[in-house]
């Protein structure tokens, strides 16, 4: 129903005679321009800052030594460099896997309770604003995932064919909707992921600000959702199956650059 | 979480044994895909992980990875699903296409958001163009506009239209019958839509009267 009234809307602003397919992605693109004026994600990336910064949890320590890769404390350039394979848990994390490691260690938290942590809830409500900061740190930059540690290579190759895993009764994979250029599901472009300039425009997008939820999604709810709409089982929050999706779209997009965190519809 | 770490753990290992120098081999990526896939699912409403098991179908076109298959093996896969076909139990294949049509408009169920019972819409505008007043439609699938004008149904119950009707049919509860790794889902076949959906939904395809076909 979304998608409809979302139409409506766009056809409104368009002389009536315009050809009504590619006039409406376009107003699409314009509503999104107007209001990229004013990304309500910069609230989120502010209030992020002051998290990282913050002394919190049972340890009462702040973020501010977290190894996001880059070394303990280095937060710019790190989102276009994940996710990579980390010495110390010995397993290739995405951010929010990783951020998951610094609130257990650095903080004290359990990362299997935020995991199990309902979206938009306590401290995942936490990772919101953590993610949109540290993405914002990134924008601009350009994608380049390492790939040469052989856990990151099969991690690839891993998010490679889960994206092209059929199942469910629907039978859809990543691939039934991402796989190919110029698609839409009704009037919603869809990326392909399997290359540039999808997959860096895509992945390269999240954290994204969701105008139609109002709230801040990070990569893990957005791919949550995806397997949602595909039909499948839950995926854990920071599981494999996400972070394997995460290098496959993150290395297809290498050299794109971050927009992240982004504004959608 | 430490159960994901000790898997984790193992994967290395793994990988270590299999030599740091080259890619991983096939057989590496296949086990680490299967274990990922264990660990990472769980059940959640009506969303099961037994979803994720997978018939030779979707077995084959997950491992052909988006390349066309062995044509000895699509046809085989084919024709496995061809035999799935369940025919109108009372030989009746056409419904309403007013039916249809909310049908097709429908993008909801079988997610783990959809309660249990609820009936499934046919999700069909998501894909494809159907009839021509209905703008916000997909491009995935090809274009039905005048579907059953273009193939010639005049009158969906004469013999002419039985070929076309038949095959309709067929593609509706089972699109792998005539596309091994087709993108469309076995609306009959996975117990999406019921015949008398499935109905309501040729009629919105074959009947002239359909906005479809006028």
């Amino acid at each position: 129903m979304k998608w409809n009234l979302l139409g409506v809307a766009a056809l409104g602003l368009l002389p009536l005679s315009a050809v009504a397919q590619k006039s409406t992605a376009e107003g699409i693109a314009e509503y999104r321009a107007m209001l990229a004026d004013g990304n309500p994600a910069e609230l989120f990336e502010a209030k992020g800052e002051a998290l990282w910064k913050q002394a919190r949890g049972p340890k009462n320590a702040s973020l501010a030594q977290c190894d996001l890769g880059k070394g303990p404390g280095v937060v710019k350039g790190a989102f276009v460099e994940l996710p990579r394979y980390f010495a110390d848990t010995g397993r290739v994390q995405d951010l929010e896997s990783r951020l998951l490691t610094c609130m257990e260690t650095l903080q004290g938290f359990s990362a299997e309770a935020i995991a199990k942590t309902p979206f938009g809830r306590d401290e995942q409500k936490t990772l919101e604003s953590l993610v949109a900061f540290i993405s914002g740190e990134s924008r601009g930059m350009k994608f380049n995932l390492p790939q040469s540690h052989p856990q990151e290579k099969l991690m690839y190759a891993v998010g490679k064919q889960v994206f092209y895993q059929r199942g469910g009764p629907y039978d859809f994979s990543c691939a039934s909707c991402h796989g190919e250029d110029n698609k839409r599901v009704r009037l919603q472009d869809l990326p392909n992921l399997t290359k540039n300039p999808g997959a860096g425009d895509g992945f390269g997008a999240w954290p994204a600000y969701r105008v139609s939820s109002g709230d801040l999604w990070g990569m893990q709810r957005r791919l949550n959702d995806c397997y949602r709409q595909q039909r499948f089982p839950f995926p854990g929050y920071a599981s494999d199956v996400t972070i394997a999706l995460g290098v496959f779209m993150g290395v297809n997009g290498k050299g794109g650059v971050s927009t992240a965190p982004a504004l959608k519809r | 979480m430490k159960k994901t770490y000790k898997q984790a753990g193992m994967l290395a290992l793994s990988v270590l044994l299999a030599g740091c120098v080259t890619g991983p081999s096939p057989q590496d990526v296949a086990q680490a895909t299967q274990k990922v896939m264990k660990s990472s699912f769980r059940d959640q409403g009506i969303a099961k992980t037994a979803w994720l098991q997978q018939d030779a179908s979707n077995q084959a076109c997950s491992q052909a990875q988006g390349a066309p298959l062995d044509e000895k093996l699509a046809q085989s896969i084919e024709q496995a699903n061809l035999q799935t076909v369940k025919m109108p139990s009372d030989g009746k294949f056409i419904g309403d296409w007013r039916e249809g049509e909310k049908i097709a408009q429908n993008g909801r169920g079988m997610t783990w958001s959809d309660p249990p019972g609820s009936a499934n819409g046919g999700s069909c505008y998501n894909c494809h163009q159907i009839s021509k007043e209905e703008l916000s439609f997909g491009s995935i699938g090809p274009s039905l506009y005048h579907y059953g004008k273009l193939r010639g149904v005049a009158d969906p119950a004469a013999a002419a239209s039985k070929p076309i009707v038949d095959y309709t049919w067929r593609k509706l509860w089972n699109a792998k019958a005539y596309n091994a790794c087709s993108g469309m889902p076995r609306f009959g076949h996975a117990g999406i839509l019921n015949e008398t959906q499935l109905r309501h939904v040729m009629a919105l395809l074959l009947d002239p009267s359909s906005p479809v076909n006028r």
